[in-house]
């Protein structure tokens, strides 16, 4: 459904992404981790149209969406969300997620009842009225996950959807999420959140500096000495190991 | 308040002002009403593009006096008929507007940055207005001839000389009916999908257009409809004056009046900008009388007390009127149930 390959962007002497290449298959849930800094954010910005790369490809289902705007790319099915959630603070939950709505329903009332249909889903079906600029972070976040799904997207990117949630939180947005890819929507998430990243993905990719350093399955991925070392440091890997065995 | 009880508002308010001047035979008050919906229409201008997309025109007068101008230029040089003229006015000045707005937004010019451009593109007309002297006669002006024949009030869009009632409430009733059209036009936008997209716009760009929306073409709609209405108070002001120069069209105040009535009745709200001209008026017109009873006709001072008054409104009302109006009514409401 996504393919990425060969794609870089440099901001002046700064490698933010060099040469990154991963591929999304339909209806699965593909997760991006790396540590603070990593590029993750950068590699969403440069899929969803926000950053124009450098060099590299980017398709999606066949077409080359390397460096259209950003609501085109919408228009086509691939929605990203924010890292840092980026509410309309002044209107209600409900005009929030019926704003996304109207890129395919043109009357505002219909856009209004998608819009509570689509709260529902990710449970804020109480919170219809309430002034988006008044919500929790967790209600923020699930607000930036409603309005994306309000476009009727094919493919989701999630920028760290869980940072911030409470246990009890996370539980709740992991089910959505699974929900969400349960009606047939493919999706890339980058997550901190490990605990969600192993029981939602399927597949991982690991970026360090700007470079993809690993991938493969979630499991696998952890015991991953390149992984180990991106995370605590160099000469971490070989330590644990020499832990385990004693 | 919902975007019902907004109307609901409006309507009451619309009654009373179709209704109200009948009873008010005074000359002066009927001016007075006049130049308050005048700077009601030309402060919905400014709010659609500022209130409602959060681009903030410093130069809002470029859209009057270009439709003032073309408006009084078309009957000077070839004696077109006000009622045709008036159709070219706006349609100049929307594109005039579509100018701006795609060297502005297609450059990406936000904030401060777009208000400097605008107040720029202003200057800039109000330099052309006096200098092309060949075609906007300069900074003479333009004076229209004035139409003497009663039978002909109507088809000259002239009622200085029409019948009784014309005479009295002729342009009274022009620029409410303006007012009501251009009202309509508003909220008929902020409930629809454009009005929605160009809210969104105004609260996050960015997210704006990662929810697909086109903020570019948004923003150009928005400046367009703004400059329709904003022209349309310079077509008023040419008939009822028959007379502009490039101070009246493209000077700042016409800029400053088309803002300041929006800021203080309540942004982004249909009848903020008519809340705002009332009060402004209103208070003006207090003010000089107050004045004048207490230290005599001294010209500026009730300047000084309006400033006052509006750094008040400006520190306190950062919703404007309409907000406080709001905050009562939630109020009332609260303990009615209570």
């Amino acid at each position: 459904m996504l393919e990425v390959s060969g794609v870089s962007k440099h901001f002046g002497g700064l490698k933010a992404v060099s040469q990154a290449t991963l591929s999304v298959p339909e209806g699965k849930i593909i997760s991006l981790i790396g540590p603070n800094g990593a590029g993750k954010t950068t590699l969403f910005a440069l899929i969803s149209g926000f950053i124009k790369p450098d060099e590299g490809e980017i398709k999606f289902q066949g077409q080359s969406i390397a460096g259209r705007k950003p609501h085109l790319i919408c228009q086509l099915g691939l929605v990203r969300t924010f890292q840092i959630v980026r509410p309309f603070a002044n209107l209600s939950v409900a005009e929030n997620i019926a704003v996304a709505a109207h890129i395919w329903i043109a009357k505002r009332t219909d856009a209004l009842l998608k819009a509570a249909e689509i709260a529902k889903l990710v449970g804020m079906d109480g919170m219809l009225d309430q002034s988006a600029g008044a919500l929790t972070i967790a209600g923020r976040k699930r607000l930036e996950l409603a309005r994306a799904l309000a476009t009727n997207p094919k493919l989701l990117l999630l920028d760290e959807v869980m940072a911030g949630l409470n246990t009890t939180e996370v539980h709740e947005i992991v089910d959505v999420v699974r929900g969400i890819r349960d009606t047939g929507v493919t999706i890339l998430l980058i997550e901190h959140v490990m605990q969600a990243v192993m029981s939602l993905s399927d597949y991982s990719y690991v970026l360090n500096q700007g470079e993809l350093i690993a991938e493969g399955e979630p499991r696998d991925i952890t015991r991953d000495p390149n992984v180990i070392e991106a995370y605590l440091g160099h000469g971490a890997a070989k330590r644990i190991a020499a832990m385990e065995k004693a | 308040m919902n975007s019902r009880g907004q109307l609901l508002g409006l309507c009451v308010l619309m009654v009373i002002l179709a209704i109200g001047p009948l009873l008010i035979s005074s000359g002066r008050w009927i001016e007075f009403l006049e130049l308050t919906l005048f700077v009601a229409v030309l402060g919905q201008g400014w709010n659609v593009l500022a209130g409602y997309g959060g681009q903030y025109s410093f130069g809002h007068a470029v859209f009057f006096g270009t439709g003032a101008y073309i408006q009084a230029l078309l009957q000077f040089k070839f004696g077109w008929n006000p009622w045709v003229a008036m159709w070219f006015a706006m349609s100049g000045t929307t594109l005039i507007a579509a100018g701006i707005g795609y060297l502005s937004f297609r450059y990406g010019l936000r904030g401060s940055y777009f208000a400097l451009i605008t107040l720029a593109f202003a200057e800039a007309f109000h330099v052309l207005a006096r200098s092309l002297d060949s075609i906007t006669e300069g900074g003479r002006g333009v004076q229209l001839s004035l139409n003497q024949d009663p039978s002909q009030a109507i088809a000259e869009f002239q009622f200085n000389f029409a019948g009784p009632f014309l005479k009295t409430y002729g342009f009274y009733y022009t620029i409410f009916i303006i007012l009501l059209i251009t009202y309509l036009l508003t909220w008929l936008m902020s409930n629809s999908r454009f009005g929605a997209q160009l809210i969104a716009v105004r609260e996050n760009e960015e997210a704006a257009m990662a929810l697909g929306i086109d903020a570019f073409r948004v923003k150009m709609k928005a400046i367009c409809l703004s400059a329709i209405i904003t022209s349309s108070a310079g077509v008023y002001y040419v008939q009822k004056f028959l007379f502009i120069e490039p101070g009246i069209a493209y000077g700042p105040a016409k800029s400053v009046e088309a803002l300041f009535a929006p800021i203080i009745g309540g942004l982004g709200t249909i009848v903020g900008p008519l809340l705002g001209s009332f009060f402004i008026h209103g208070v003006g017109e207090v003010a000089k009388e107050v004045i004048v009873y207490f230290v005599g006709d001294r010209p500026g001072v009730d300047l000084i007390f309006f400033g006052m008054i509006l750094i008040l409104v400006l520190a306190f009302l950062p919703r404007g009127l309409y907000g406080l109006l709001e905050m009562l009514w939630l109020r009332l409401r609260g303990k009615h149930n209570a």
